[in-house]
This record gives structure tokens, sequence and C-alpha cells, in this order.
């Protein structure tokens, strides 16, 4: 079986580890085959921050350049930064909530424009959803549920392998009892906010 | 998953694990009694789990001073009859390996595992050595796993090939390997003694060069032995045959190269050695012989690469061998699963049009890593830099070290000229003292201190070297993830422990000029580091102030700062601290309430006033 190879980007802090972590746990609760590579260390102090996971058959933890079915960005920058890793049948989700680099005011280049970074991304996926993620995040009740809106939004794009309800269960087992109805709430605003 | 699942969870269960977290579940599996590290990413995560479980787990783990002392305590527990476990990241096995060579001669009883966790690509260390050639020098057996599940099955046959030949074992993983998370299905824990007893025996245990002589003669004994062994091994193993080409691989890179060639159903052969060291040798000449032309896929070093070809070079067997020495392969850095395509594609000259791998135009500023927003060694770099500038010292050189300080080489800061390994900061101070007359101005962590800093201080003191040194005391060792270090009253099990005063050691070594500072005190700061700077001889100042990812967890702060309406946007604080939570919104100054600690250090320095403290928002 050819595996779903999901490509997450983002910002140290956003919970992306934990993410993949929940979507990893689910697939192997399904019984799938499934790796999964994470970054730690000197990486995270505020650094890019990226997993690769892979469900079904598969060995390495590494997806081939352009061989992403799904990325997911948790913020705009560092999803163009991972464009090498989808091609023009992949999906692609994003958080439009932008998060300078904190030397921007010094940087070579400047933060390049959300309209931009969409249209870029536009053109060299098959499908573009571009979502408020920090907005819903809050509207669920907590700016840290960012990472279940982007988890609910991956699980409503065309081909996710892993079933609501065992992704459920995996976030259950991996987040804070008393965050859970928050963290839920994002996960269901997540996927509707990429359905419609 | 709760971590400690690690150990609790039962025979056939299956748990998605780390591959660090699964060296744990199998040191458990084997029955290890004594285990002990300094963290270092890649290997980190292994020690963080044994610290949550040990107790539970009635076994004993520590976080040793530095690695040597690690595998130290490693040996003593396998020479009194206990399974030992020693980890590490690769470059920490440098400063173990005085006490490793020798750990190979004198032998074990207890079975004793040696994990190093090698960096290939850099990511969080200063070299990517490859540490199989630890093995080579030391003579002793190495296998590389290449996914969690190897990783736990493999150390209990570490640990029966240890004591069956009572020599320590290597296993050698990398960052894609360790930090690989998948599918491990368990065992039972294996609950074995925990008191051993050392049998006295000087001829063997004592290298005088006498029974040195004798030692290492049985050691090439064992390893002879032990190359039967490689090429009867199991773990060593054919995957597919169906080509005229032989790929020969191992570690991470066999997973590149299994993906790749079942993908593109490429015509190949793929032999997978884990037991490497010694080298199998018949098995590969058995492989070899029903292929034209071999391919040698492995990260770092051509290691294999020189086997195969000395073994080719033995038989007189004339066949083509590709891989990194004649450019098949890229030399150096990791690989990944399109690397191995094209080098799998060049040997077999297959051509085919490559789909193109998307790119963009758009120029994308970087985000490098940074010191976190209130993080007490800004404040310190802030202050050195400022006292410098109104000093009008030019040329002041900073040897600086390994921890999250290094981060200070970033601009505004500048403060970091010269970084060799842990430690490096203090001997290297003693050089430039006796090489130039420029000012020297050294950093050097808590845990950093206690790993490798001692001795070099005693040495500038001995020697009556000139410079200042700053400790940076931010009670833990921050870059790994926090763990705790002899300075602090609690060890690596959690229990209650003597407290190490830095201060003291300092003090008993004679130096003069020694200072405590709180580095969030600017002015006090500052004063200090002028008395310091005037100061003739080795002048220490022990900045100490908690890390704000531990100081966070133990107490929320409850203010935050903002920005007046006397604001000028001069920008001061922008250029000269460069604080994550501070930025400029159409040249207007902002502060993210959601990243600012309150460390007020950005009150102080303001030139305007203009920045004041605010009760935090309860909703955030």
């Amino acid at each position: 079986m050819k595996p779903f190879n999901i490509y997450i980007s983002g910002v140290g802090g956003q919970g992306i580890i934990k993410t993949s972590i929940v979507m990893g746990e689910a697939a192997m609760k399904m019984g799938k085959p499934v790796v999964m590579s994470e970054v730690h260390g000197m990486a995270q102090r505020g650094g890019v921050v990226s997993t690769e996971l892979k469900i079904g058959s598969s060995r390495s933890p590494i997806i081939q350049n352009g061989h992403a079915d799904l990325l997911l960005a948790f913020e705009p920058l560092e999803a163009l930064r991972a464009i090498h890793k989808i091609n023009r049948n992949s999906y692609v989700i994003i958080n439009t909530s932008p998060i300078m680099p904190f030397n921007i005011s010094e940087s070579k280049y400047s933060y390049p424009d959300i309209s931009i970074i969409l249209e870029e991304l536009n053109s060299k996926s098959k499908k573009l959803y571009a979502i408020d993620g920090v907005k819903i995040a809050k509207k669920a009740g907590h700016i840290l549920s960012l990472n279940m809106v982007m988890l609910g939004g991956a699980s409503a794009v065309p081909g996710f392998p892993l079933d609501e309800k065992i992704l459920i269960e995996s976030i259950k087992d991996n987040l804070p009892q008393k965050s859970l109805i928050t963290n839920l709430k994002a996960f269901k605003e997540g996927f509707i906010s990429v359905s419609e | 998953m709760n971590i400690k699942d690690v150990l609790t969870a039962p025979k056939n269960e299956v748990l998605f694990l780390l591959g660090n977290e699964a060296a744990v579940r199998g040191a458990l599996e084997a029955g290890v009694s004594v285990t002990s590290t300094y963290p270092g990413t890649p290997s980190s995560e292994i020690g963080d789990v044994f610290s949550k479980v040990a107790k539970d787990a009635d076994i004993y783990f520590e976080f040793s001073t530095n690695e040597k002392v690690a595998l130290e305590v490693a040996a003593a527990a396998a020479v009194s009859g206990l399974r030992s476990f020693t980890f590490m990241k690769h470059v920490g096995l440098n400063v173990a390996s005085d006490s490793l060579m020798t750990t190979a001669y004198s032998g074990v009883n207890g079975g004793m595992v040696v994990l190093s966790a090698d960096d290939p690509s850099m990511f969080s260390s200063q070299n990517e050595q490859d540490n199989r050639h630890y093995a080579q020098l030391a003579s002793i057996p190495l296998l590389e796993p290449s996914n969690p599940q190897e990783i736990k099955d493999i150390m209990n046959y570490c640990y029966q090939l240890s004591e069956e030949f009572q020599i320590p074992v290597l296993i050698r993983t990398t960052t894609r390997v360790s930090h690989m998370r998948g599918v491990v299905k368990l065992d039972s824990i294996f609950k074995s003694k925990n008191i051993g007893f050392f049998y006295k025996d000087p001829e063997r245990f004592v290298p005088v060069p006498e029974a040195a002589r004798k030692m290492h003669k049985k050691l090439m004994e064992k390893m002879n032995k032990l190359q039967e062994r490689a090429n009867e091994s199991t773990l060593n193993q054919i995957f597919h045959k169906n080509g005229s080409l032989g790929v020969i691989t191992s570690g991470g890179a066999f997973n590149y190269v299994m993906d790749v060639v079942e993908e593109n159903n490429l015509p190949v052969n793929v032999l997978k050695l884990t037991f490497t060291h010694p080298f199998p040798e018949e098995t590969v000449l058995e492989f070899i012989n029903d292929v034209e032309e071999i391919l040698v896929v492995e990260e770092v070093d051509p290691v294999m690469e020189n086997a195969v070809l000395a073994v080719l070079g033995k038989q007189g067997v004339k066949k083509g061998i590709h891989g990194k020495l004649d450019g098949s392969l890229p030399l150096i850095y990791e690989y990944n699963p399109g690397i191995v395509l094209n080098g799998i594609k060049k040997v077999l000259n297959i051509k085919t049009i490559e789909k193109e791998i998307q790119e963009t135009s758009i120029p994308l500023p970087e985000r490098p890593p940074t010191l976190c927003p209130g993080c007490p060694h800004r404040a310190i770099y802030y202050s050195v830099k400022k006292v410098i500038s109104d000093l009008d010292l030019e040329n002041v050189i900073f040897p600086t070290d390994i921890g999250c300080y290094t981060l200070g080489i970033e601009s505004p800061y500048k403060a970091g000229d010269y970084l060799l390994s842990m430690g490096s900061s203090i001997g290297t101070s003693c050089g430039f003292s006796k090489a130039t007359r420029q000012c020297i101005v050294s950093f050097i962590g808590d845990s950093t201190f206690f790993h490798a800093g001692i001795p070099p201080l005693i040495n500038a003191v001995h020697n009556k070297d000139r410079f200042v040194l700053i400790i940076l005391d931010n009670r833990t060792t921050a870059m790994t993830g926090g763990q705790p270090h002899p300075g602090l009253p609690v060890d690596g099990m959690g229990e209650e422990a003597p407290e190490i005063s830095i201060e003291k050691i300092v003090e008993a070594m004679g130096i003069k000029f020694l200072r405590n500072i709180n580095p969030l005190n600017l002015k006090q700061s500052q004063l200090i580091l002028r008395e310091a700077l005037e100061y003739h001889g080795v002048a220490v100042i022990i900045s100490k102030y908690p890390c704000m990812l531990i100081k966070s967890k133990v107490k929320k702060n409850n203010f935050v700062v903002e920005v007046k309406d006397d604001c000028i946007n001069c920008a001061t604080c922008i250029k000269d601290l460069s604080c994550p939570a501070i930025y400029a919104e159409n040249d207007t100054i902002r502060i993210d309430p959601k990243l600012c600690r309150g460390c007020s250090v950005c009150i102080q320095l303001c030139p305007e006033k203009a920045i004041k403290v605010k009760k935090r928002n309860i909703n955030y």
C-alpha cells in the first residue's frame, strides 16, 4: 500500500510534535503501519519545527521531495519553505496567521505578503485550504488549541487515512483532560473550516 | 501515550515509540540494572525516560557529570556482574573514549552496552563524526539498528553477546533513527539483580604494561571469534534478490534504500548489515557472488565501503564498487530517499525524466533559533556588550561553550568567537591569554562547567592567566531539555541530592576575584563587569538566574511589560536586546504579551524610560 505522506511544518511551541503523535497513534490503533520523524534540540528554540508522517507501508520516516500528499502548515512562511515537499496533486492546509521571525527587522528579506504566499501555494498544489486557525482556536476557547484546529482540518482532506472516531480517542490519550472540551471543539471547527 | 507506558505496558502490546524510548524498553526487557548518561541531542530522551521510570523499575539511573564518568559508572557495574547501559551523543563518546579503550582490554562480566547517537548533517552538533570508527579503534563489536523496533530488539542480543565474549558492545544510531517514531511490539520486562559483587583480579582489571600486553592479545582472539559470530548473524539479512547490482547498507540508510527500491521497482539485491564490526566478510562475499557490481549506502564515512574493498582485495575478486569513494553518493551529510535513488540510478545507468521538484522564487526570510524571551543569557550578553562599548575596548575575544548560550554568537550580541568542545571556553582562554594581549571574556554554562570546566580553570589560576570568565548558572542543563546537574539539590532519579556549589569550587581554586550577579539587574551586572575587566588575573563572575522555561513551569509570572506613549520609537530595545517579544509595527514599538516573560530588562535599558510593568491579563 502506497503510504499517505503528511509533512507538518511551523514554529516551535505550536504543538506540532504532539499533533503528529496523535495521528501516529491513531494510525497504529487502526492497525496501519506508520513511521514518523521529528526534530528535537537546538532547532526548537523559536526556530522552524517540522515533522514527517508516513501512514502506510514505508520504512524511512523521511518524505522524498515532491512526495507529500498533504502539507499541514501551522504558519504561512513555513508553508512556503516546505514547497519542495509537495507536488501538483498535493493538498495544502495553511493557518494564515503569521509569526514574524524575531530578527525580521534585520533580515535581508521581508516577510512575504500573505496573498502572495497563498497564490504561490495555490499554483503549486491540487487544492489549498487557507484557514485562520488562530481565530478559530480562540473561538473554540484557547489559542493553544490551534494544533487541534489543524488536525481537524487535515481529517477533512480527501484521502486522509484516519478514522475520526479513533483520532478523537487518540486526542483523549495524548492531551490533558482539563482542556479536552476546548480541544475537541477546535478539532470540529477545523474540520468544518476545511470541509466547506 | 504516557511515558511510563515504556515501563508498564505488557508483552505483545504495541506502542508508538521514539527510537530513544525504544532503547529504554529494550534495556529494561534485557534486565539492565545500572544506567548512566550525560544529556546530548540526539540521545537525550533516553535519559529523560530513564529518569522517569528508573525508580519504579527498581534500577539505577544517573545523569553523570560527563560522559567519561558515565562510562566508568557503567564499566564498574558491568565488572561487578550487573548489566549496564551508558548512552551519549557522538561527541560525548570522545570524552568517554579514554576509558572505553581500556574497558575493551579488561572486558566485562555483566553485559555492557554503549550507545552512540550520531548526528549526520549536524542538527544540534559541532561536527558529524562517524562513531563507527570507535568500534574499530577500541576493537569492540558494533551494531547499527534501523528503526525503533530494531533498537528495542537488539538490546537483549547485545547483552548476550557482551556477556558471552566479556566485551562492551557499541550500538550506533543516527538522528533519524533516534528521533524516528514507529510501532514497536513489546516483550516482557526482565527484572535482574541490582546488587553485584566485584571479584578482584588485578591481572585482568589493572592494565599495567605487563598485563595490558596480555589483554590486547586476548582482545584480538575475542575479535576473531566475534567475526565468526558476525558472519553467522541473522541480523545481517538479504532483502531483495532480483538484479545484478548488490546494495550493501546499514542503519538509517537501509530505510531509504528499501523505500526507493520498492517504490521504483529497481533491479537490485539488498544486503542489510546490522552487525557491522567485526565486518561480516563471508556474508558479504556470499552476497556479492550473485551480483556484478556493488553499491555501498551508509552515513557518514565510507566505513563499510572500505571494508568491502578490503575483502575483495584480500580475495582477489574484481568487481565494481560504488559508493562515496567514486562519487556515486555524497561523501558528507545525511542521506534521504532522493539522494539514495539518484545514487542507485547513476550506478544502474537509468536515465529517467525526473519530476521537477517545486521551488519558490519568493525570497524567504530565515527563522534562526534564538534565546527565549526572558532568557537570562540575553541580559548578560547585553551588559557585556554595553560595558565593552562604554570602556572603548577593542578586539575583545569571546571564547564560548556548548549550551543555549552558544546562540550569543548571533547579532546583536556577537559574543562567541571560538568554540571547540565542552569546556573549551576556559582552556582556550588560557591559550589566548598567553598568545595575545587582547582582552578576553569567556562564557560557560553551569552544567558545562561541571562537565569539563574545572580542570582548565585550575590551569588558568596556576599558570597566572588573565581573563574574565562568566559562568552562566541558569540552574539546569537547558539546551537538552532541562536535565538536573550536580549544582542542583536533585538527582537523575528525582531524589534529593547534595548540591555542589560552583562558588565554593571557584573559591577553593584560589580565585581572588569572584562575584555573584543577578543578570536581570543591569546596573549591578555592569558595575561588576567593569571591575572584572580591570582585574589582572582570572576574574570569575557567576551570573545566576533560572532558565525561563524551568521557572515558568514552577511559577507563572503574572506581569508583562508594555510600551508607553513616551516611546520615541528609537528602537534601541530591538537593536541592542533583540528579544522575540519586542517588535516594530509600522515603526511603532510593541511588546507581544503572549511572549513577554516580564524579565524587565527592556525597562532598564530604554533610554526614554518608556516601557513599564503591566499586570498580566488573566485570560492569557
